[in-house]
């Protein structure tokens, strides 16, 4: 997966490391600090001595927005006041934007006095990076998106010879250092392979240095592998989080910590553990197309996980990976007179041994039997593939020896057919 | 070849990556296809050690071979002909092989199969491919496939499927996906609803692929040969607006029946990646419904839900047919593949004589064997050296005693001086400056009648007068006039009843303390009570003892008299006596190289020049 939103904290340290490279009059002043609910404050004082002689501003870090308006946002603070703060906010629950999710992360700067806005991104697109910029930035940017300049640079174009001078709204006495910091910040944005980069705002003190306040920041992930000096380094990788309120279950990390283990994919997101309809299925496409079916039928409230497995993963693999869904699934019995479901299902695969991944399958079947009949777990299969025949007929076979429920259709019954053929009956 | 087109029957290709699966599963396909050539020119290994190495594939029944060279510009120099690359370098490595690919002067097309390409590389290699007019698919992808003519590596899988969803001859419909996986789906959902697929490619699932869906649907339109198109398009990005764009202005006339995917994307967590790191909708535009609303709005045919979507092409097909606008497909019954023989055997239907017979270890298992016990249990019950023999001479789990028996030989038998002529030998071999392997089998090569011979000799005429009922005198009175020679066994140059061979005291008393019964040497030491009563250094000698003790070694332990005789046939003995003072002569060969002592010249006065 490529594009994965950073931190702030973690984006603001690398901007505040790559960017004098190319902008030297970038005197940020880079204090920064991150409080969870472990922190010892008064320790980490110490070690941060700003922290008692600054003004201080803490939000959180979590990658959500319109932190203000949630109220959760401390301004010119000082240290006593942030204690408070800190004390009153961690690890308390809230919703934002209709998640519900935990505090765990504070980041703390100084409170910088400023009056003036400004509004940076920068985005992708085929042919170029574009360089959205608008003199009035802040929480209204949005309601003002008309105001904003989109200058589209070519991705290989020349930064430095770039005329931006002509694109630009008039910036008056800091147009100079406004153009040197735009391109700066696109040199950074490229060499570090972010893929979004939005500073809203920044401001530019009395002292005309420019401070980025908020930041937010996605990196292409893949590019991990050229960035071992950076924000791949092996001390201190850049963190990849999920959102606020995505926190990954433990059997999302286990099966996460498999995939990156195997060069095949396994991939796994529980939507609803008391959803009643889970699936086992094969292909990036696929698996989009099976779960869409489900949504369409009218059962998307009853689906309980997404994910899939690909690109000719072992029998031992498989067998971890479906042992984990298994073991969710029957966790907690059916709902009275209701039956659980389990859609084993794919495409006609191109190079996964459907025989090898069924095996991993069938064992798993073998060793949970008693669970799965406990949770009146009815399977359906649908697949294709090399030794398509021999693993469909394991299938067959393990249900007839196990006495399970399960249903065997190959490549002549369409791949999403089995959902409305599962759910007939169902009420 | 036309502009529209990127392959035809004839087109070849250098793999990148020693992939022998997939490129066994391309030759495999033009054999099914009737191609005259084989579609892989070359294959590229950077890691060899050679510019060049050959690689054996099968093209029908027959085998051919396929160059395979260290460099991409040794190959394209070689295979001018061939204008597509299938890339199967990693991700790590995959930008500059594909670059390099784009670059030449001979590389058309390049598919890249690496699934996790770094964004801007993707965009850069993109970009190079525009400029110089070249086709990328992928990155992420298994490839594409034209009917009948070409596929790239391992795309529609196996030949059994080939065949079920009639990839082996051209159709009239051009298919284009993000998935390589449901791209194999749809090829046969088409094979059942139409008269199949002309071309089919998978451009991968991510941001940036090289070329987009609507690259692939302007080429289909332009080809004469498609009647019909099928997309499916995916959440995320804004490429199927390209087609609603293409539609409206004419610029895709054909029917098009197209499903965008990731419907569902509206009732799970909003940001929800999905399998494909391109699919996931950044604004309300970019969601699956936005795109198939759009879609149908200018006409393109898109079902109510995927499941649908067969019945639409089918429909569509069928509508073409009735207007008279497809043309009868050319069928002809694809030959049939030749099972690989390990498969065959697999399944039972073939058969074929062993060359060899094997009766005393197997190394096939988890734990190897001797004579059909684990080597885990023999070491686990401390074993000796003398049972081990015991096992893989005579297939036999010897009592104790034999073992140690056989082990007391070896040890009595490793070493007797620098001076006879093994030990010699192996000296000079190692002097003269050569291997241990030479010099021991200079050594060993002295073995026989003459040297270390009287163990077996003296086993042989022993056993034979006792087995015949001779007495200790007829014996001595039949060697000396029948056989005309010196009983072999007894004898000893220096020592005599006065002074005893302490080698022969400690064998004699091991084996009447230990074996049973010990009736040849009981016979033996009968015949040395008459022996040394003539002379008094004619007794039972080392070599003599070893011998006749093994056959009661063999007495004890329950052989049948076949098996008796195949065991001193087949030298067993001489066997015994080979591997222990193999120990001896090894030494000698260190000693000397220890000592890096020169080259050994006999001296002129050893000499007697006639």
């Amino acid at each position: 997966m490529a594009s994965k939103p950073i931190y702030e904290y973690d984006g603001k340290k690398l901007i505040a490391s790559e960017l004098p490279k190319y902008f030297p009059e970038f005197k940020y002043h880079g204090k920064l600090a991150v409080l969870t609910p472990e922190t010892d404050i008064d320790k980490l004082a110490k070690e941060l001595p700003w922290l008692k002689t600054d003004k201080l501003v803490a939000k959180p870090d979590q990658l959500f927005g319109k932190r203000g308006k949630a109220n959760l946002l401390l301004l010119d603070a000082d240290l006593k006041q942030l204690k408070a703060f800190a004390a009153e906010k961690l690890n308390r629950k809230f919703e934002i934007s209709g998640k519900k999710g935990t505090l765990t992360r504070l980041l703390v700067e100084p409170f910088i006095p400023h009056d003036t806005e400004y509004y940076i991104s920068i985005t992708s697109d085929r042919d170029s990076d574009i360089v959205h910029f608008s003199l009035e930035g802040g929480i209204f940017v949005e309601e003002n998106w008309d105001k904003v300049t989109h200058i589209p640079i070519p991705f290989d174009a020349d930064i430095n010879s770039f005329d931006f001078t002509s694109k630009l709204p008039k910036t008056g006495e800091n147009s100079e250092m406004l153009i040197s910091f735009i391109k700066g910040l696109l040199h950074v944005y490229q060499d570090q392979d972010f893929t979004f980069l939005e500073i809203n705002p920044f401001a530019i003190t009395k002292q005309k240095e420019i401070i980025p306040l908020d930041l937010k920041s996605r990196l292409d992930n893949t590019a991990y592998f050229l960035h071992s000096n950076t924000w791949n380094n092996s001390d201190n990788p850049v963190e990849f989080p999920g959102g606020f309120g995505q926190e990954l279950t433990k059997e999302e990390e286990y099966i996460d910590e498999l995939d990156s283990k195997t060069g095949a994919s396994l991939k796994f997101k529980l939507l609803n553990p008391d959803g009643r309809i889970w699936t086992l299925l094969s292909g990036g496409g696929a698996s989009v197309i099976f779960t869409d079916t489900i949504a369409d039928l009218g059962f998307g409230k009853e689906l309980a996980n997404y994910g899939e497995y690909s690109g000719n993963p072992s029998r031992e693999y498989t067998e971890l990976y479906a042992e984990a869904i298994i073991d969710l699934m029957t966790k907690n019995p059916a709902p009275k007179n209701k039956s659980k479901y389990l859609f084993i299902a794919g495409g006609i695969a191109n190079f996964t041994n459907v025989k090898a991944t069924f095996l991993g399958i069938v064992s798993v079947f073998r060793k949970k039997v008693d669970q799965l009949k406990k949770a009146k777990v009815k399977i359906y299969v649908r697949r294709g593939g090399p030794y398509e025949k021999e693993g469909l007929q394991l299938m067959k076979d393990i249900g007839k020896e196990l006495d399970l429920p399960i249903e065997v259709y190959d490549r002549y019954t369409p791949l999403t057919r089995i959902v409305p053929i599962a759910m007939k009956g169902d009420n | 070849m036309e502009d529209y087109e990127l392959f035809n029957e004839k087109t070849r290709a250098i793999i990148y990556g020693f992939q022998t699966r997939a490129i066994q599963r391309m030759i495999d396909f033009d054999y099914v296809c009737k191609r005259e050539k084989p579609s892989v020119a070359a294959v590229i290994r950077p890691t060899q050690n050679d510019s060049v190495a050959y690689h054996k594939v099968f093209f029908g029944v027959s085998e051919i071979i396929i160059p395979v060279y260290k460099s991409l510009e040794m190959a394209t120099r070689n295979h001018p002909e061939a204008d597509v690359m299938v890339n199967f370098a990693s991700f790590r490595s995959s930008f500059e092989t594909s670059k390099e690919a784009l670059e030449s002067e001979t590389i058309r097309t390049v598919a890249i199969i690496a699934e996790g390409i770094p964004e801007r590389q993707s965009r850069i290699l993109g970009k190079i491919a525009r400029e110089r007019n070249k086709m990328i698919i992928g990155p992420a992808t298994v490839g594409g496939i034209r009917a009948g003519a070409f596929k790239i590596g391992n795309t529609a899988g196996t030949i059994e499927n080939v065949v079920l969803s009639k990839l082996y001859r051209p159709g009239s419909v051009g298919f284009v996906s993000k998935s390589g996986g449901m791209s194999n789906e749809m090829n046969f959902m088409i094979a059942q609803n139409s008269d199949g697929i002309y071309e089919s490619i998978a451009i991968g699932g991510d941001r940036y692929p090289g070329a987009s869906l609507i690259d692939h649907l302007l080429r289909y339109e332009q080809n004469p040969k498609i009647k019909m198109l099928v997309c499916l398009g995916e959440i995320g990005g804004t490429d199927e607006y390209k087609i609603v764009e293409a539609i409206k202005d004419g610029k895709i006339k054909k029917p098009i029946v197209i499903w965008v995917t990731g419907t569902a994307a509206s009732i799970l967590p909003k940001g929800l990646q999905f399998g494909h790191a391109g699919a996931m909708a950044g604004s309300d535009l970019e969601t699956a419904d936005a795109k198939n609303k759009a879609l149908k709005e200018v006409g393109a045919i898109v079902p109510k839900t995927y499941d649908e979507l067969g019945n639409k092409i089918k429909e569509t097909f069928e509508k073409l047919k009735v207007e008279g606008k497809i043309d009868p497909v050319k069928e002809f019954e694809p030959p049939k593949m030749p099972m690989d023989f390990a498969q065959a055997v697999k399944e039972g239907l073939v058969r074929r004589p062993t060359d060899v017979v094997c009766t005393i270890s197997d190394d096939r298992g988890d734990v190897p064997t001797y004579n059909k016990k684990g080597l885990d249990e023999i070491i686990k019950e401390n074993r000796s050296l003398g049972y081990i023999i015991g096992m893989l001479w005579c297939k036999r789990e010897l009592p104790e005693y034999a073992s140690n028996y056989i082990e007391m030989v070896v040890k009595l038998t490793a070493e007797h001086g620098p001076a006879v002529s093994g030990a010699h030998n192996a000296i000079i071999t190692a002097r003269a400056g050569k291997d241990l392997m030479s010099s021991l089998a200079t050594g060993i090569l002295t073995i026989g009648p003459r040297f270390g011979g009287a163990i077996s000799d003296g086993a042989k005429y022993f056993r034979m007068a006792k087995d015949t009922g001779k007495t200790p005198s007829e014996f001595i009175n039949y060697m000396k006039r029948v056989e005309k020679k010196n009983i072999p066994g007894i004898g000893h140059r220096i020592k005599s009843v006065q002074n005893p061979d302490v080698r022969v005291t400690l064998l004699k008393k091991f084996v009447i303390e230990n074996f049973p019964k010990h009736p040849y040497l009981d016979y033996a030491l009968e015949v040395e009570k008459l022996t040394t009563s003539k002379r008094n250094n004619l007794i039972l000698n080392v070599d003599g003892c070893i011998g006749i003790c093994f056959l009661d070694l063999l007495e004890n332990a329950d052989f049948s008299a076949e098996e008796k005789q195949d065991i001193i046939d087949s030298e067993a003995l001489n066997g015994l006596f080979v591997l222990g003072r193999s120990i001896g002569m090894m030494g000698h060969i260190f000693d000397q190289k220890r000592q890096r002592s020169r080259l050994y010249r006999q001296p002129w006065d050893e000499i007697l020049y006639d």
